[in-house]
């Protein structure tokens, strides 16, 4: 079975804050900075609306979090609730892993934004906002494990919840097609009674 | 495994009183997954070039087939051009998403409303128009206000590419029950309040994240009073409530609609369909894990101050102080910088320098018609930009057959083809650097509209009354010779 991204067992890295709620995609990327039809070639066009000091600019705005020295090969990003709100575009979370991010902490994630990050090896890690404000007091390593389902950062130790499934997707970088493709017999089942129930939903042959 | 037709509402029987939602799930379990997950059949699968072309070459890089072409339809809609006499997209770059759409439709046997197809238009628009989305069914597309076609009783939600591939794969997604909210808006709307201002009353009152986590019906006499355009408004803006889908226990005016319509079930299975169709709604008795209750004529025409559609407020309103902005220091500050506002200050009168009527939100037949009773026989403001852009081109077909385009282009707007078109910025056609506009879409995000535009989001008649005034203006001052 091939794997759908590189596994995230587990994560350590700088955690760059962005604690404002409801960061939408269009944020995360803008629509402009979207140019292909593949995964790849998002990274520069990141928080482009924040992080270069004019539209169509490449030139880094001191004052966006990314361009801090202190934050510049951050692997996590801490953000607000109701992350990744808005478009469905998965070219968001696509340009946060080119760029180097590993896993979201926030207190609360939109969801298409959520199962994007699971399906693409990010790890949305749900805290809550008094621990993303600790997390954030300084530019300092911070580790995020599956197996332990565990936050540490010197002595501040924080759990949050995934479902089993959604762990193991991201700790073996699984790739959902293949597994599904093994339900081949029941999905075959299911539609045989269901095309009898419902035929008006089969349109094989239809206009 | 259970089939919707097999189960009755409110029979009053021994049997655990039954939402929609759990009548619209489990008719589609195909079996359950260990994890917390369902494996859910997915019966409709709809693709548009922004996302749809990224989920295709995926599937066509892993070398994995199409399961079902049959079920799944593909429109150009996001970033064609929507000028007369258009041939594709105008966007920089853009003609990767055109072409790669029509490589892999073509490849996979997929059926692809182009640019110049009679049935092309907004996905969330034609896929009622053509009968593609269907009471009881579940449909997905790699688009966040997929939730609109909810509106005709299907269980249909936002996904992204990955997930568009899987489902085209396998005719399935593996997917988590969501939790169940009901919001139910009872009462009267009073005179020029809109399904879209039922919506932004809810996010403005629940927050931009309200709905997280949750499968959302909407219920009460206030949403059965709505037309069908108007519940697809509503279950559109579930969107940007962060709802995991939103739906509309379909009733005569859904099964009347869908008759005849070009996917629509014909012969005997229409009579058979709507029987069944008849059973999705919610028993006495069933449970939420939420509910919400509005108050109908306690809403007036909305509209947006800030950068999320919960900044939102009556148009009689002013902007609020941070203590009661639902933002927190920071996120109020840079809300009011960018939208270059202060606080009390009050929203009718601001000026605006462009108004745009369009959008998977508000495109159709029936909000053109309300647009249009408002600016027939007048004029737009002097130097403003206004643009009607039809969800459709079967609207905008319908609209000139009614003499629509003339009351719109007499007016001073311009009248185009359909498409997502202004909604968001991709880079082509754009408002003039700095402008503040007036917008019957979804989303006031910063930038969304172009680097620096401030957008306010507000139905199509307050978009109407603001560009006639050339500031943001109540629709209800204007004298449309109605009662």
């Amino acid at each position: 079975m091939s794997t759908a991204f590189p596994p995230v067992p587990q994560v350590t890295g700088i955690a760059a804050p962005l604690l404002l709620d409801n960061v939408d995609t269009d944020a995360i990327i803008p629509s402009r900075e979207i140019r292909g039809v593949t995964k790849t070639g998002l990274a520069d066009g990141l928080f482009a609306g924040w992080r270069y000091v004019a539209p169509g600019s490449r030139d880094p705005d001191p004052a966006f979090i990314l361009n801090d020295p202190a934050y510049a090969h951050a692997t996590i990003l801490l953000g607000g609730s109701n992350f990744g709100c808005g478009s469905s575009r998965e070219h968001a979370v696509w340009a946060l892993h080119e760029y180097g991010f590993r896993a979201v902490i926030a207190p609360s994630f939109a969801p298409i934004f959520r199962g994007n990050c699971i399906v693409n090896g990010i790890i949305p890690v749900a805290l809550a906002p008094e621990t993303i404000a600790a997390l954030a007091s300084a530019p300092q390593p911070v580790t995020v494990d599956l197996a332990t389902l565990s936050v540490t950062s010197g002595s501040l130790e924080a759990s949050f919840t995934l479902d089993n499934e959604e762990r193991l997707m991201l700790s073996e970088g699984l790739d959902p097609i293949d597994l599904t493709l093994r339900k081949g017999a029941d999905i075959r089942a299911f539609q045989q009674a269901d095309a009898v129930a419902r035929p008006w939903i089969y349109l094989k042959g239809a206009a | 495994m259970e089939h919707n037709g097999t189960d009755s509402p409110a029979t009053g029987g021994g049997h655990r009183p039954r939402s929609l939602f759990d009548r619209l799930w489990d008719a589609h379990v195909v079996t359950t997954l260990g994890g917390g997950e369902d494996l859910v059949a997915i019966d409709r699968i709809f693709l548009h070039e922004r996302t749809g072309s990224a989920a295709l070459r995926l599937l066509a890089n892993k070398g994995c087939g199409v399961a079902d072409p049959s079920r799944i339809f593909a429109v150009t809609d996001h970033i064609v051009d929507t000028h007369v006499g258009r041939t594709g997209t105008i966007v920089p770059g853009g003609d990767i998403f055109l072409s790669a759409t029509r490589e892999e439709t073509r490849a996979a046997g997929i059926r692809l409303f182009d640019v110049d197809d009679p049935d092309q238009g907004i996905v969330h628009v034609i896929s009622p128009e053509l009968a593609i989305v269907l009471p009881g069914a579940t449909l997905v597309c790699p688009d966040s206000h997929t939730s609109s076609q909810g509106a005709l009783g299907a269980l249909a939600w936002g996904i992204g590419s990955t997930e568009a591939a899987h489902a085209m794969a396998t005719g399935t997604l593996r997917k988590k029950r969501p939790l169940s909210m009901r919001v139910t808006f009872s009462g009267r709307r009073a005179p020029g309040v809109t399904a879209k201002d039922m919506a932004l009353a809810l996010i403005a009152r629940h927050g931009a994240g309200g709905g997280s986590g949750y499968a959302v019906e909407f219920a009460g006499d206030a949403v059965s009073a709505l037309d069908l355009e108007g519940r697809l408004t509503l279950c559109n803006m579930a969107a940007e409530f962060s709802a995991v889908t939103a739906f509309i226990a379909p009733d005569d005016l859904v099964f009347d609609y869908l008759k005849g319509r070009r996917f629509a079930p014909s012969g005997g299975d229409w009579s058979r369909a709507v029987a069944a169709w008849r059973q999705l709604q919610s028993d006495d008795g069933a449970t939420f894990d939420q509910e919400i209750h509005i108050d109908a004529a306690s809403i007036e025409p909305m509209v947006s101050w800030g950068t999320s559609p919960q900044s939102s407020t009556g148009i009689g309103g002013a902007v609020p102080d941070q203590a009661h902005s639902g933002l927190d220091d920071a996120g109020y500050a840079r809300a009011l910088s960018y939208m270059g506002l202060e606080p009390g200050q009050p929203l009718a009168g601001l000026k605006i320098d462009a108004a745009f009527i369009g959008s998977c939100t508000n495109s159709r037949l029936a909000d053109l018609r309300r647009a249009a009773a408002i600016v027939a026989g007048r004029r737009i403001a002097p130097g403003l930009k206004a643009l009607v852009v039809p969800g459709s081109s079967a609207v905008r077909r319908a609209a000139e057959a009614e003499g629509l385009d003339r009351i719109f282009t007499d007016a001073g707007f311009e009248w185009r083809m359909s498409g997502c078109s202004l909604c968001f910025y991709a880079g082509g056609e754009g408002f003039a650097p700095g402008s503040r506009v007036i917008s019957s879409t979804n989303r006031n995000f910063e930038g969304r509209q172009g680097p620096g535009i401030r957008t306010h989001i507000a139905s199509p008649e307050v978009v109407a009354a603001s560009a006639l005034a050339g500031a943001i203006a109540d629709p209800r001052t204007i004298n449309t010779g109605e009662a």
